[in-house]
């Protein structure tokens, strides 16, 4: 049910191998089979309840710190089964940086917010830290419209602002991967642009895995796509194809706007 | 006696504020009653000195000293268990039968009078471990006491941390440690703040626990096995000894300014907490 | 390697937590051996029969009988609910139902303020305030039944207050809107929907109060008398558990003081039969939900 084309030069990243997710006696996720590549944006759409959100939180383990999660088959990154015993978690979820759908900034200064996990990995250098600060805040383009108040509260920001802080907060750590699960669903359209448009120059050195409830913003900004349905791939692709020709009949109900 | 409803209601809702009113008057008349009788004796010399001829005269300094070592022994001991055990049940487990004998434990503690908590640092602060009357002995014992008040209004606190928090320091590589110490309990402050405040205020009122385990010694104690007597206890002792009813008022002044003052500060404490997350 | 340093750190801060989470069961076990070692030896060698329903305390010629002291409690815990409860319903009704948001919000502390004053500071009022003026107008010698009842029953006001408070909240609004919905006023809406809705809780919070009553010591003292026999009337002095204990340990020793150990257990005893059944009603009210 996969649909393995690799695009031209791009390598693969993170290859799902059978790959199942239980909640206690629940199934969320059934046998997924798909493969990431570098430096690519990909898109999983699908109804709400359809497991995006659970697998999006398999790559970085965040399931984990729910009772009763278990798991099955592979989740291989650079070749590494992730769900090892040697794997640290830790540092695993370093290297998949997770934006969340409602923006949360920690009540902190913007600085602090920004060198979160630098600070819970042990960077102590007060020049380094800052020039962290100031390449993230630049990557998300916030740098020009905070960089005089660093220290006042996140809380302040507009809603916008904290969202692009929550991906500055995760590039600090250099990660390889990010993560974002419908990061734009509460923001106004201009931020949704502003975000939308970072994450495409954010590609040349990340790659990027975006769930999104809205099928037009996976049109506008993803390289590849993938439909989920009731904890199952249903198909996955080019993001053209999926728009206009998939091969899937429940795939063409679902972006012709039939049912979700 | 039938009654048109809505008359009978009327009655019943003039009947029931009154009864609010009674209430609220009785508080209000004791207040004004103490702090009437009691503020004008309420000097610097008043604080400053200590007592004289069995606390006819002077001040009431050394009570004071005495009442602020007490709590101060007794939250020094209470609150780490406190938090910790809050800590425990609100971020390393789940409900399950250990999460519940600790509770009962908890609870049980709570409804213990507070004569029994006396009795009980006699028999083994004072006597058995050979603490002696001593700010020790007392201290111990009040810590006891409030064990259960922290450890409710800590775990209250804790889980009132939106859990958006945690996931996002989980996300972004914290241990559960550093979860709980740099991201949890900084937020939850204010909440384990108000629970102390507030045990500070059952402390400095506490005398049928004291009474046995600190003594009643005037002096000014010298440490933290010296016997000392507390405001409260030296209350107690002026009004029913009859020593001396000014001296009495004035301590009860005190008393009661400072637990006026405890309250507003955990009134504040509680809307600024609460205004913070909603 | 490094990770397996992270886990065994995690290890140990959860081990370490949960012992100290153990402190408040350790301790109510320690409380309640040291209480029951030191005090039940001597109610078997004398009889137990004779501690409970003994009439007579003359501790120096080894005659222990509690009965007096345990009507004493019976008798003013009692006239505290009698007193304290029909105030602190109708006040938590009024509160809840009758009054607005904002009062509540001005009045509840307010409430919570009382529960803070000392018990001896209430004692000294009811010396200096209550004692003479039931001595004049109704007779005795004013330390009595009736001054302890009214003191403690003012004393366990903002328990039953609070907690009734809480109870009558925690009723879903529909059981309301759905009374006044088909035409009852308020206040039969109260009487017939949220007050029996609300029932676990109002006699958890009475129970409370009845712990709390049974267990004051300093109030009591100051205001009940003291005297050593069951009171005939509620102008008459009378002697509590509490009483007994606090009044006599400062100078009891030997086998006097091992009786007021045994005060102690049997007081121990009543106080956990009450914050048994409290739970129990709290934990009914729980499971309907």
């Amino acid at each position: 049910m996969s649909d393995t084309v690799s695009m031209g030069s791009k390598s693969v990243a993170i290859a799902v191998n059978d790959f199942s997710h239980y909640l206690g006696s629940e199934q969320m996720l059934n046998k997924l089979n798909l493969e990431v590549f570098h430096n690519e944006i990909l898109a999983i759409i699908g109804p709400s309840a359809s497991g995006k959100t659970t697998f999006l939180r398999s790559l970085n383990r965040l399931n984990d710190l729910l009772p009763g999660s278990r798991v099955e088959g592979r989740i291989t990154i650079d070749g590494q089964d992730i769900y090892g015993p040697e794997v640290s978690v830790v540092e695993l979820r370093r290297r998949l940086g997770m934006v969340f759908a409602t923006p949360v900034a920690l009540p902190r200064s913007i600085y602090e917010n920004v060198i979160f996990g630098n600070r819970m990995a042990g960077t102590r250098d007060r020049r380094h830290l800052d020039e962290i600060v100031r390449e993230s805040l630049e990557q998300v383009g916030l740098w020009t419209e905070v960089c005089d108040r660093l220290d006042s509260s996140a809380l302040k920001l507009s809603g916008g602002q904290q969202q692009r802080l929550c991906i500055a907060r995760i590039l600090a750590l250099r990660p390889e991967f990010i993560l974002l699960d419908e990061p734009t669903s509460g923001l106004d359209p201009i931020s949704t642009m502003k975000i939308e448009n970072s994450l495409d120059h954010l590609k040349k050195d990340y790659t990027i895995i975006l769930v999104t409830n809205n099928t037009k913003q996976a049109a506008r900004v993803a390289d590849r796509t993938a439909f989920f349905l009731s904890g199952e791939l249903i198909e996955i692709g080019p993001t053209d194809k999926i728009f206009t020709a998939p091969d899937n009949v429940k795939t063409n109900d679902y972006v012709s706007g039939r049912f979700g | 006696m039938y009654l048109n409803p809505r008359i009978e209601q009327k009655i019943v809702r003039t009947v029931l504020w009154l009864f609010t009113f009674i209430t609220v008057a009785i508080l209000v008349f004791i207040i004004v009653f103490i702090l009437r009788k009691g503020l004008p004796v309420v000097t610097w010399e008043f604080l400053s000195r200590n007592p004289i001829d069995m606390g006819k005269s002077g001040g009431i300094f050394s009570t004071v000293i005495g009442t602020v070592a007490l709590t101060l022994m007794a939250l020094l001991v209470a609150t780490p268990l406190g938090v910790g055990t809050a800590i425990y049940l609100a971020e390393y487990t789940s409900e399950n039968r250990i999460t519940r004998i600790i509770r009962f434990g908890a609870e049980c503690l709570a409804g213990i009078p507070s004569i029994i908590f006396g009795l009980f640092g006699f028999i083994l602060f004072v006597t058995k471990l050979g603490f002696g009357w001593s700010i020790l002995s007392g201290g111990l014992t009040l810590a006891f006491m409030i064990l259960p008040t922290i450890i409710r209004t800590s775990e209250e606190a804790i889980r009132a941390v939106p859990a958006s928090f945690r996931q996002v320091s989980f996300s972004l590589g914290s241990t559960k440690w550093q979860t709980v110490s740099r991201v949890v309990l900084p937020s939850a402050l204010p909440g384990i703040v108000t629970g102390v405040i507030l045990s500070i205020g059952r402390s400095i009122g506490e005398t049928a626990a004291v009474i046995f385990t600190a003594g009643s010694v005037l002096r000014l104690p010298s440490s933290v096995f010296s016997s000392s007597r507390t405001m409260a206890v030296h209350f107690y002792i002026l009004a029913r000894e009859g020593i001396s009813m000014s001296m009495a008022y004035g301590t009860a002044a005190v008393l009661v300014v400072s637990i006026l003052v405890i309250n507003l500060a955990t009134y504040y404490l509680m809307e600024k907490f609460i205004r913070r997350y909603s | 390697m490094k990770k397996h340093h992270l886990a065994r750190n995690e290890k140990l801060t959860r081990f370490a937590l949960l012992l100290i989470a153990f402190s408040a069961v350790t301790i109510l076990a320690v409380i309640t051996i040291f209480i029951f070692v030191d005090g039940t030896p001597i109610m078997f060698r004398h009889g137990v029969k004779k501690f409970l329903f003994g009439l007579d305390w003359y501790p120096t010629e080894q005659s222990f009988g509690l009965l007096p002291m345990i009507t004493g409690s019976l008798m003013v815990t009692l006239g505290a609910l009698i007193l304290g409860v029909p105030f602190g319903l109708a006040c938590a009704v009024f509160l809840t139902e009758f009054s607005s948001k904002r009062l509540r919000r001005v009045i509840k502390p307010v409430i919570e303020l009382l529960a803070g004053i000392p018990s001896v500071v209430y004692g000294f009022m009811g010396v200096v305030i209550l004692v003479p003026f039931i001595r004049d107008t109704l007779g005795g010698p004013g330390l009595s039944v009736l001054a302890a009842s009214i003191i403690l029953g003012i004393m366990i006001l903002p328990t039953i207050i609070s907690i009734s408070i809480d109870s009558l909240l925690a009723v879903p609004s529909t059981y309301r809107d759905g009374s006044i919905a088909m035409g009852a006023t308020r206040w039969q809406t109260v009487r017939m929907v949220m007050l029996p809705a609300a029932r676990s809780g109002i006699i958890a919070s009475i129970i409370l109060g009845m712990g709390r009553a049974i267990g004051e010591t300093m109030a009591v003292i100051m205001i009940a008398g003291n005297a050593i026999s069951i009171p005939n009337s509620i102008l008459a002095p009378v002697r509590t558990l509490t009483s007994n204990i606090a009044l006599e340990m400062g100078y009891a020793s030997g086998e006097h003081r091992e009786a007021l150990f045994a005060t102690g257990v049997i007081l121990f005893v009543i106080i956990m039969i009450l914050n048994t059944l409290a739970n129990i009603t709290s934990a009914k009210r729980a499971r309907k939900k």
